[in-house]
């Protein structure tokens, strides 16, 4: 991906933060993101996020676990090994239900892990840039992106007038990288400038 | 913003009660004078279609208290901005438990053996199975069950509305808050106590699963109440969103509909879930003793409802209230209400006349006149019982959760 340029605001308050992205929204600065320690209700439609559809993905998952459960059961017992189990037919499928239901909801809730994962870009030894670290502690942390319309000081001077505790601008990575350590990080470097 | 709290019933709300309960009254008088004093089989069917018809919609009002106090000792806040609509459902309790009462009595002291096998004297005494039952399936032990289990439904029922109704007045401190929920917590408890012994447990047994005094199952009063709770939900989104069209309720909006959306959804899913659970154990052990329950509706002519049942039931809702936006779109809300109390009124057809008229489908419009009878009196009592007192609780102390309630 690609190196760009943002502005970091911290916020303290949910109270705050909510005209905060409205206010952001309005006055036509580029959200990129915000984090937060916990689900925040509602904070998703402030920021104009259109709808998820996992569950869609979902149900086509779930479709796919009951269309590999039939199969897989049937080509069993019709097909490859007919078994005449207390004189019941060999297509009963009563007896097949349970399996078919378990297979529906591993495929469905497994495929809907792994969708989420894949579009937040989480998995073990993917890196992302992380904002501020306390992120994921008390603050709420909102980033815009600086473009060529506008400039970092009048971004932060507009957070901090909009109730932000903190800025700071950031010189980002996107995407995301292999490995454990952070981009900027040397770890195998003298560590005395790091705070 | 001024609210609307006091509920006027307009006139053609009023009308629609009057006319469903004439309707249902006509069709009573009618079947009296066809079946009542006809053959074995119109007598059990004009009686079966009564008993249908009362359990099923007392079973259904009677889930909108059950919805309330579960709700209460969850510390569930997100109900009061409608509660006083389900209130107002539960308080039809009284009534329909009255006309239900009636209806077993003279089933039980008339004699009525061709609905209940087990009240034929000489039947029970030359068969071993039913003699083994005698201290449960007797005419005194029905009567006293169904007088105390209707009896404390009413009573708590009317316990709960009334501490519901008592913080009309002012606004509480945060003690008399605290001491309130408490003493909500106390009497809602008590309710879900005799709830579990009677709809969860004993009543299907002794009103449904006695029909069939041969065979039981121990799935069948989860199944019994899986499909009251879910057809007592459809009926509490059907009167929220009326109230919603009529400019009522204005606290209540998608994100509450989408709860109860979420609700029928889940416990359709439950309810498939018991019924599959009883039919697949006796299908796949295919014993005749309890095969006997399965065959007129599995393979004889109630196969029709049978799947149609499925259908309803768990296909429909699982299919069409799968995604958020069909939860939260008021149209699709009310066809999925109506198809799911009709599904379950169904159910219960199944569940009595496979019992009593095994050999064929006696379905006429004489039981709809008498569904459309009940509805009638639902419709006509919840509207009084709205009207009488104010539609918001807006002194509970969770009454702000239920403003800001988000999914």
């Amino acid at each position: 991906m690609a190196v760009k340029k943002f502005v970091v605001g911290c916020f303290d308050d949910e109270a705050v933060l909510f005209p905060a992205v409205k206010k952001v929204r309005t006055s036509g600065y580029k959200l990129y993101d915000i984090f937060t320690p916990m689900p925040i209700h509602g904070l998703d439609k402030a920021m104009g996020l259109r709808e998820t559809s996992i569950h869609t993905a979902g149900f086509f998952y779930g479709l796919l676990g009951t269309m590999t459960a039939l199969c897989g059961i049937g080509y069993v017992f019709l097909v490859d090994w007919p078994i005449n189990f207390g004189g019941k037919p060999h297509f009963s499928l009563p007896a097949w239900i349970p399996i078919t239901f378990e297979l529906t909801v591993l495929f469905s809730s497994i495929g809907m892990v792994m969708t989420f994962c894949y579009l937040c870009q989480m998995a073990p030894f993917v890196k992302k840039h992380h904002f501020h670290p306390r992120s994921t502690d008390d603050l709420f942390v909102m980033v815009i992106e600086c473009t060529e319309k506008n400039n970092e000081t009048d971004i932060s001077g507009f957070l901090t007038s909009i109730g932000a505790i903190e800025t700071n601008v950031q010189d980002a990575e996107t995407g995301w990288w292999l490995g454990r350590y952070d981009k900027t990080e040397k770890p195998f470097e003298h560590k005395s400038a790091l705070a | 913003m001024s609210l609307k709290e006091h509920f006027e019933i307009p006139v053609r709300y009023k009308q629609w009660s009057f006319g469903l309960m004439a309707v249902g009254a006509v069709s009573l008088i009618i079947g009296f004078f066809l079946y009542a004093n006809g053959t074995e089989g119109q007598r059990a069917h004009f009686w079966s279609a009564l008993l249908q018809n009362s359990v099923y919609f007392l079973l259904t009002v009677n889930a909108a208290m059950f919805f309330f106090t579960a709700t209460t000792l969850a510390m569930g806040g997100w109900t009061l901005s409608f509660r006083r609509v389900t209130e107002a459902i539960s308080a039809c309790v009284p009534l329909i438990g009255g006309i239900t009462f009636v209806i077993m009595m003279i089933i039980v002291f008339g004699n009525k053996h061709y609905v209940y096998e087990w009240l034929n004297k000489d039947l029970v005494n030359k068969d071993e199975i039913l003699s083994g039952k005698r201290g449960f399936l007797n005419p005194t032990f029905f009567t006293i069950w169904t007088i105390l289990s209707i009896g404390l439904w009413t009573i708590l029922g009317m316990k709960m509305r009334s501490i519901s109704r008592e913080i009309d007045n002012g606004p509480l401190s945060v003690e008399e808050g605290k001491k309130y929920i408490y003493k909500n917590t106390v009497w809602s408890a008590l309710y879900i106590v005799w709830f579990a012994l009677t709809v969860a447990s004993t009543v299907p047994w002794l009103w449904l699963m006695s029909l069939n005094a041969h065979w039981f199952s121990t799935m069948y009063s989860w199944y019994t109440f899986g499909s009251s709770f879910v057809s007592g939900v459809a009926l509490m989104t059907l009167f929220v969103i009326y109230m919603k069209n009529q400019g009522y309720l204005e606290y209540t909006n998608a994100e509450h509909l989408h709860d109860l959306g979420k609700f029928q959804f889940a416990f359709s899913i439950f309810w498939t879930y018991l019924w599959f659970s009883q039919f697949m154990l006796i299908w796949y052990a295919n014993i005749s003793e309890e095969t006997v329950y399965f065959r007129p509706r599995f393979l004889g002519p109630y196969q029709g409802i049978f799947y149609l049942n499925l259908i309803i039931n768990f296909l429909a809702p699982l299919l069409i209230y799968m995604t958020r936006s069909a939860k939260r779109n008021y149209s699709t809300l009310v066809f999925m209400s109506v198809a799911l109390l009709f599904g379950h009124w169904l159910d219960f057809y199944q569940m009595v006349f496979g019992s009593t008229s095994p050999n064929e489908v006696p379905m006429n419009l004489f039981d709809f006149g008498i569904a459309a009878g009940f509805v009638g009196l639902i419709i006509w009592k919840t509207g009084d019982a709205m009207s009488r007192y104010p539609l918001l609780q807006k002194n509970h102390p969770f009454f702000k959760e239920s403003i800001i309630h988000h999914t």
